[in-house]
């Protein structure tokens, strides 16, 4: 599904991704690890396409097609997303709003018609019990005043509304609580399909116990410096990453 | 609601669509400002001889005036004597009848003239450069005994209403732009509802320029009469041009005992181009008295157009108990230069008001909101609430806010708010990546903002509203 080949990419002139390497199958979790600024979130940015970060050399092949010439808002619509790790307030604009017009453009997209205000608003109730949010959520301002825990249930509930083909969720898990760690795991597991990827982006152990990887990458200084089953995440929590990359 | 993000995407790829020319003959008068031309003027409609002197009167008045410089504005300096005041279609409409040129005009504008064609529950008057060409559903509405008729229609046919009222509310020389209406306007709409009445449609103007050189000078006079009420709308477009037009109007509204008076205007006067080069100067006074008890007014503005906008309709409470409410959405782009706002003036006891201001600028334009609220020492029981708010697109943009409270009665309660927000990079990441495009993105924040003042509006124009935000905000990202 996702072919990554030999990505340098930097920001404001700084090299951040050395050399990337990396191949996602469908059905497959791919957890990426690794110290502060190792490149992580730089990697989720790039294959989003952020402004101001620049691909220096390298491939990314979603699909069979070049990702990186793509604008956002077209890998979103072929299936990509973005669970962000610092979530973004829109003021004025209701959830229910931002959401019908997001779901409605990935529809028209794919040549389907938009959904009716009831069609949709049952849709979004049934996804929204799912990661546990009160509906009266709906028709606040995107993201405004949500508590850090409600912000990331936001941003799980925005991937069920939207059924990626890829989802990349960085660091989801910072700044949640147990219980709040409990939902956002369980419910990206539950969306969990043969047919979809996702890569989990985190300093810790801990959202593994939910989102169960097949494969575990050690990022550190913009190159992958070591791939492992998920055994390897409670090695991580008990030796940090001193040993692997020394 | 439901439709707005479909009227969005429409009309994303549009320009300006209202900036075509009607191709017909027109009559003239010579351009330039004077005695001679003052009197002309007045001798093509017809005038009575109090009229004329009320011009000329103006005028002079006029001519010992200096122009404003307090806005925040850069104003070219303006040649008065080369601008024509008066241009009139060469056909008028006959009774019943109507050049079908200036029929076509307005159908493309979306205002049908024909009342099978128009739009449910509401009656136009249609103003072509100096004259109103037609007004709608003028018989039904008289056999509830309301008024409703062209400026000049009212001076023949009511002219003891009409000279009871005129400079009632807005002397001649308030300003320098009344006292030059004063002098030399040409048409306009005239509206009464007599007592008791509640006007069973929506009542509106809709201006038009279109001949080249001119200036358009309207008159608009409301009476509400004791415990009447009235919708009225005003909506207003022009050709684009690289020259600068002038546009001065003057609007007085009078509201009796228990009556209200709700007045809505979608301004979208051409801006200029993207390098600023031509557009409306819409240097316009507004303002109405709330003169019984009880009585009620309401500006509603969306200001979209017009490379220059000076305008702050007003409203003077004087009824013990009135009330008045301004919710202005004013949006620059490019070029353009707005310093608008509103003054509510409290004079009778209980008055209260209520402002929501909310500036929208894009490009290298500069918005500002220029308000006043000013408590009178007898007015015991006064409140105020203001709200007034600046969203910034881009870095090249200014927004400028200029709030006076003059409290007179230390019982007054008077609150402001004001906030100032920007629509950042990280918004319009995160609306991309969930696939909703950039214009279409800054649509759906720019309606949410403005959602307060928008919901305002009558229903067609709030519609009409939502699109002209989105149309007007285009290309302003990046």
């Amino acid at each position: 599904m996702l072919t990554i080949k030999d990505l340098h990419a930097s920001v404001d002139g700084k090299q951040i991704l050395k050399g990337i390497n990396l191949s996602v199958k469908t059905g497959e979790v791919h957890a990426i690890m690794g110290p502060n600024g190792s490149g992580k979130s730089t990697l989720a940015a790039v294959l989003t396409g952020r402004d101001n970060y620049k691909v220096e050399s390298g491939t990314v092949l979603f699909n069979g097609e070049n990702l990186l010439e793509m604008t956002p808002e077209e890998r979103s619509w072929k299936g990509v997303f973005l669970g962000f790790q610092y979530p973004v307030e829109i003021p004025g604009v209701s959830n229910v709003n931002f959401m019908k017009a997001a779901l409605n453009e990935h529809r028209k997209q794919r040549g389907l018609e938009p959904l009716s205000a009831s069609e949709f608003l049952k849709v979004m109730k049934e996804k929204m019990a799912f990661v546990e949010m009160d509906s009266s959520f709906s028709s606040r301002g995107v993201n405004v005043g949500f508590s850090g825990g409600e912000k990331k249930r936001n941003e799980i509930f925005q991937m069920a509304m939207l059924e990626p083909t890829l989802a990349i969720l960085d660091e989801t898990d910072s700044g949640l609580d147990v219980d709040a760690l409990r939902i956002v795991g369980t419910g990206v597991t539950r969306l969990k399909t043969p047919q979809n990827a996702t890569i989990v982006i985190t300093h810790y152990q801990r959202l593994l116990d939910y989102i169960v990887p097949d494969f575990i990458h050690v990022l550190y200084d913009g190159r992958i410096v070591k791939t492992a089953g998920k055994e390897l995440a409670l090695e991580i929590e008990k030796r940090g990453y001193d040993w692997l990359i020394s | 609601m439901a439709k707005k993000p479909d009227i969005i995407k429409e009309i994303t790829n549009s320009e300006y669509g209202q900036g075509f020319v009607t191709d017909l003959e027109q009559v003239f008068i010579r351009k330039g400002l004077n005695d001679e031309i003052i009197r002309e003027i007045s001798a093509k409609k017809g005038e009575p001889k109090w009229l004329l002197d009320f011009r000329l009167k103006a005028f002079h008045r006029w001519e010992s005036m200096k122009m404003p410089d307090w806005g925040h504005l850069t104003i070219p300096e303006i040649d008065y004597q080369d601008i024509i005041y008066f241009a009139a279609p060469k056909k008028r409409s006959a009774e019943g009848e109507i050049d079908p040129a200036l029929e076509k005009t307005f159908d493309k504008l979306g205002i049908p003239l024909d009342e099978r064609k128009a739009l449910a529950g509401m009656a136009v008057d249609a103003v072509f450069d100096s004259v109103s060409v037609k007004t709608t559903f003028k018989e039904t509405l008289a056999e509830k005994g309301i008024i409703f008729c062209s400026f000049s229609e009212a001076v023949n046919n009511y002219p003891d209403l009409v000279r009871k009222y005129l400079a009632s509310v807005v002397p001649v020389g308030d300003n320098y732009f009344s006292a030059l209406n004063s002098a030399v306007f040409s048409d306009g709409s005239f509206c009464y509802i007599p007592k008791g009445v509640r006007c069973p449609m929506d009542l509106s103007s809709y201006f038009r320029i279109n001949a080249r050189g001119t200036g358009q000078f309207e008159r608009t006079l409301i009476v509400a009469d004791e415990g009447s009420y009235v919708s009225y709308l005003e909506g207003c477009t022009a050709p684009m041009r690289d020259e600068n037009q002038l546009h001065a109007a003057v609007v007085e509204i009078v509201v009796m005992k228990d009556a209200e008076v709700k007045y809505s205007t979608v301004q979208n006067w051409y801006p200029g181009n993207a390098e600023g080069k031509g557009g409306i100067y819409n240097f316009v006074t507004k303002r109405g008295i709330c003169k019984g008890e009880n009585s009620k007014l309401s500006w509603t503005q969306v200001e979209t157009g017009s490379a220059i906008t000076w305008k702050y309709p007003s409203t003077i409470l004087q009824g013990d108990n009135s009330s008045s409410e301004f919710y202005s959405v004013a949006v620059t782009n490019n070029f353009q230069q707005a310093d608008t706002g509103t003054k509510m003036i409290h004079i009778g006891k209980n008055t209260s008001s209520r402002i929501v201001s909310k500036g929208i600028s894009a490009g290298r334009s500069q918005n500002s909101y220029r308000g006043m609220v000013k408590v009178l020492p007898a007015a015991s029981g006064v409140r105020n609430h203001s709200q007034c708010d600046s969203l910034l697109i881009g870095d090249k943009c200014g927004a400028h806010t200029f709030p006076v409270i003059e409290s007179q009665n230390s019982g007054a309660i008077i609150e402001h708010e004001a906030t100032t927000s920007k629509i950042s990079e990280d918004q319009l990441f995160y609306c991309r990546q969930r696939g909703i495009s950039e214009e279409e993105a800054v649509g759906l924040i720019i309606n949410g903002y403005a959602k307060e003042v928008l919901n305002k509006l009558p229903m067609e124009f709030a519609v009409e509203a939502t699109r002209l935000l989105s149309v007007s905000l285009e290309g302003s990202i990046g």
